[in-house]
């Protein structure tokens, strides 16, 4: 099914008698734990309104990312939260879009300076289980008008209801650029590094550390005005990083680029796994998976926030150990890319907590009465469609 | 303001809960003499009063949860209360509630600077939460203007702004995680200290929800190290089409300042008359600061001033000290005071897109000649987010009738431009009757479920955010039920 109009995905989720699988550009969730009639929101594409003096874009939820990104690079702005692009990681093709990704609430490098998918995200029209059209926030950036189903919807994974458009704050993409660079430094150096230099005043707008590859990389973005950005990388080597190399421009960017992605993860056939947990837990969690002989390599971005962790493709990879270390330190892991035997193992998300999973399926149950949206998605939501 | 008629069933157990909440709580901690009552009776949206049935103090979670289990039990609806600043009645009680208030759980939890965030019982105030971190060089964002006074809780419940968040966001985007309890006094945990908090974002809708989801006790809040400088350049127009159009110059070079304030040309001669900074004499006023190194400061004010420039400005007058930051500042920050000195007045929160201002400000003009009512504009320009301050005479029969007949209609201009209702203060009481603007039934619906799945008996904060037209079954159920 492929709606042309909002009006006409709400007739066909009206009409729908079974599972219904919600597909924007199929890029990153391919894998469904309960089969569905797919229904893209390809069709409901499109730019509808873009004020780059009001820094504010509205678009279909089908509008191809790069159609969206191609807007704004005429004004000079963007997507200030840097919307991964998944395809090669997945090895799926199809055109990511703008719904898809903030069904994911997917976000890069930049979340640890400028925030989530979810803080860019003005407004949302999207159409329940029910096939009722529901609107909430809108496009202006300041808004406390009831209450914030914006945030609800990001990340839903299409579980609550299908977006039909989405209003976003974009940026301006500011003069300059430079990335710090450390080579092969021990994992607690490089993670109290980047620890370090967040908490300068020099404005970090990426932070990673890269033991993917045969030498480890630890990098610090620095992004505005080209005075401004000279400065601080001067005070940073002063400070934090004495002896780093500086990258500039476009190779920066590259730098970043691939981060955003992992792509030291693509073509591989490794599991992986996308880790949040906090900075300062980051060692304790890969000193407790090199104890357990648990083989791994890892990516960590967001200052060591984020854990990109592709493991061999045996036994459960490690989801049994991953998941209780992290319920020990804070923290939750979600298994992105997996062969069809592990997922058998392992679900997607971390179990919730019962008393939140018990809210999450209530407030399924409102949303999505008949339990048809991408069933069997986020915790184990027992309704599996009408059929 | 119509308030929903007191549940008699439950203003009759008011010994009974009295009773049972002092058994259950330190001495000290429940408030039921109608004389120490009135000291909740309102919010600082002062035009509504109401004494509740009693006032509770706990002093932590625990508490907290005990409270709520017995007023769940008794069927008494709760008012959750932080500092009672609230401009759009949210904290206002009804005859038949319990006060809630958590001013006594002001404590700090914990403090990480590894990994940025602070851990603070929710009585706290919004300015104590920077003091507890500034000597070691960090802060905290979202700066309301009430920020003295104003509660980490009252914060969470209205999503609050302040006028720094156009660099830095609200609330929302700066909270990591709460400690919740529902009105079934459960405990919940809700994300946590790190920035993506898994499974449906719970803590997105609560943060907004006006109290009205759970009681938040505990919040675990990200903090930023503090920028080397700030400075403020101060443009004045002859127009505000013309300080519209420079507004959106600025944003459009991509020099993102922390703040872009305005005032239009009666707010400017009231804050002269009663604070003296030394404005010029003009239509609109913009203040605009950047932060940084001083080198870092000077190359962001050169872009702007050389972009105010192009646009004739009456006066550009660039701080090059302290002193002189502080003169800038000194007339908007006395600004609601000087109204204060001239008047009664009352303070509007429409968010317009910036480029609906000129056409707003004229229309607003024309009201207030229509009205018969004066009407000043201060304004945070770089995000639309309006607060128009109309003046009247508390004593005079009418004028407050009039001033929020005049109030609706500016608000449903704002969303009639492509706006909304409220950016910062949230809905309460005083834009209650006016969402059906916004939004339609079903968009409400679908708000009310959320409500539904925390708080079943509608119990908490009850006659808030919705239209009670919309609201009355799902208030009334429980009262049919007895």
């Amino acid at each position: 099914m492929k709606p042309a109009s909002e009006t006409e995905l709400a007739e066909m989720i009206q009409a729908a008698t079974g599972p219904l699988s919600v597909i924007g550009g199929g890029t990153r969730l391919r894998w469904r734990p309960v089969t569905g009639a797919p229904l893209s929101s390809a069709g409901l594409s499109g730019v509808r309104l873009y004020e780059p003096g009001a820094l504010t874009l509205v678009a279909g939820a089908g509008t191809p990312v790069d159609e969206i990104v191609g807007v704004l690079v005429e004004k000079g702005q963007r997507l200030a939260f840097e919307p991964p692009d998944m395809r090669g990681l997945m090895g799926h093709d199809g055109t990511p879009t703008i719904g898809g990704v903030v069904a994911a609430n997917a976000s890069g490098p930049r979340r640890v300076q400028l925030g989530a998918c979810r803080d860019f995200l003005l407004g949302v029209r999207f159409v329940d289980g029910a096939g009722r059209i529901v609107k909430n926030g809108g496009r202006v950036m300041k808004n406390v008008t009831g209450y914030d189903l914006v945030k609800l919807m990001a990340g839903s994974f299409g579980t609550l209801g299908v977006l039909s458009e989405v209003s976003l704050k974009v940026l301006a993409v500011p003069q300059a650029e430079a990335t710090l660079i450390a080579r092969d430094l021990p994992l607690d150096q490089a993670l109290g590094a980047l620890r370090a230099a967040l908490a300068t005043p020099f404005d970090i707008s990426g932070a990673c550390h890269d033991a993917t590859g045969a030498e480890a990389q630890t990098r610090l973005r620095i992004e505005g005005m080209a005075g401004s950005v000279r400065y601080r990388s001067e005070r940073l080597r002063a400070a934090v990083c004495a002896g780093w190399d500086l990258v500039e421009g476009a190779d920066s960017a590259e730098l970043w680029r691939a981060t955003r992605d992992a792509s030291a993860f693509v073509g591989s056939n490794e599991a992986v796994w996308k880790i949040s947990t906090m900075p300062g837990r980051a060692e304790d969690l890969m000193a407790t998976l090199t104890a357990q002989d648990l083989a791994h390599r890892a990516l960590f971005d967001w200052g060591g926030g984020l854990i990109w962790l592709a493991v061999p493709q045996t036994g459960d990879s490690g989801a049994a150990l991953i998941r209780a270390t992290l319920a020990r330190l804070g923290g939750h892991a979600t298994l992105l890319r997996a062969d069809g035997r592990l997922r058998q193992a392992a679900p997607m998300f971390q179990p919730r907590d019962p008393a939140l999973a018990l809210l999450e399926t209530g407030l399924r149950d409102r949303f999505d009465p008949r339990g048809i949206l991408n069933p069997g998605l986020m915790g184990a939501r027992q309704k599996v469609g009408t059929a | 303001m119509e308030m929903p008629v007191p549940d008699p069933v439950a203003m009759a157990r008011k010994p009974e809960l009295v009773r049972r909440l002092r058994a259950a709580l330190p001495a000290g901690s429940v408030i039921d003499a109608p004389e120490e009552l009135r000291a909740y009776e309102c919010d600082a949206l002062t035009a509504y009063r109401c004494p509740p049935l009693a006032a509770v103090l706990p002093v932590n979670t625990e508490e907290v949860a005990a409270v709520l289990r017995i007023c769940n039990e008794l069927e008494v609806p709760v008012v959750p209360r932080g500092s009672g600043t609230s401009l759009a009645g949210g904290a206002l009680p009804t005859a038949d509630c319990v006060i809630l208030g958590v001013a006594r759980m002001n404590g700090v939890l914990e403090t990480d600077y590894d990994n940025r965030f602070i851990r603070v019982q929710t009585g706290r105030t919004n300015l104590s939460v920077t003091g507890a971190v500034e000597v070691d060089g960090f802060f905290y964002a979202p700066d309301p203007s009430s920020q003295l006074a104003c509660a980490i809780a009252g914060n969470i419940a209205m999503n609050s702004g302040g006028a720094h968040c156009l660099k830095y966001g609200v609330t929302t985007n700066n909270l990591l995680g709460v400690t919740l309890v529902t009105m079934q006094g459960e405990v919940l945990e809700i994300g946590g200290p790190w920035l993506d908090p898994g499974g449906l974002d719970l803590l997105g809708v609560i943060c907004g929800s006006e109290g009205q989801l759970g009681v938040v006790t505990e919040a675990v809040l990200r903090i930023l190290p503090k920028p080397e400088g700030a400075r403020p350049v101060l443009i004045g127009y002859d127009s505000n089409e013309v300080a519209g159009a420079c507004v959106r110059d600025i944003i459009e070079a991509g020099v993102l300042p922390v703040a872009i304030e305005f005032m239009d040309r009666p707010c400017i001669r009231a804050t002269e008359a009663f604070a003296g900074a030394g404005y010029p004499d003009c239509e609109a006023l913009l203040i605009v600061e950047v932060e940084g190194s001083d080198q870092e400061i000077a190359e962001q004010l050169a872009v702007i001033t050389e972009i105010a420039g192009r646009h004739n400005p009456v006066e550009i007058r660039e701080s090059q000290s302290a002193e002189e930051s502080a003169r800038i500042w000194l007339g908007r920050k006395s600004a609601f005071g000087a109204m204060g000195q001239i008047n009664d007045y009352m303070c509007l929160d429409g968010t317009i897109p910036v480029s609906a201002l000129p056409l707003v400000l004229r229309r607003i003009g024309e009201m207030s000649a229509d009205y018969g009512l004066d009407v000043a504009n201060v304004f945070h320009a770089g995000d639309g987010n309006m607060h128009p301050l109309i003046l009247f005479d508390a004593n005079k029969p009418g004028d407050l009738e009039l001033c929020e007949a005049f109030g609706a209609e500016v608000l449903k201009l704002c969303v009639e431009v492509g706006g909304c209702l409220t950016g910062e203060h949230g809905i309460g009481i005083e834009k209650r009757d006016l969402m059906l603007h916004q939004y339609d039934r079903v968009d409400l619906e679908t708000q009310m479920a959320v409500k539904d799945v925390f708080d079943p008996k509608w119990l908490l904060n009850p006659a808030k955010v919705f239209p009670l037209s919309v609201s009355t079954a799902r208030r009334e159920r429980r009262m049919a039920a007895e």
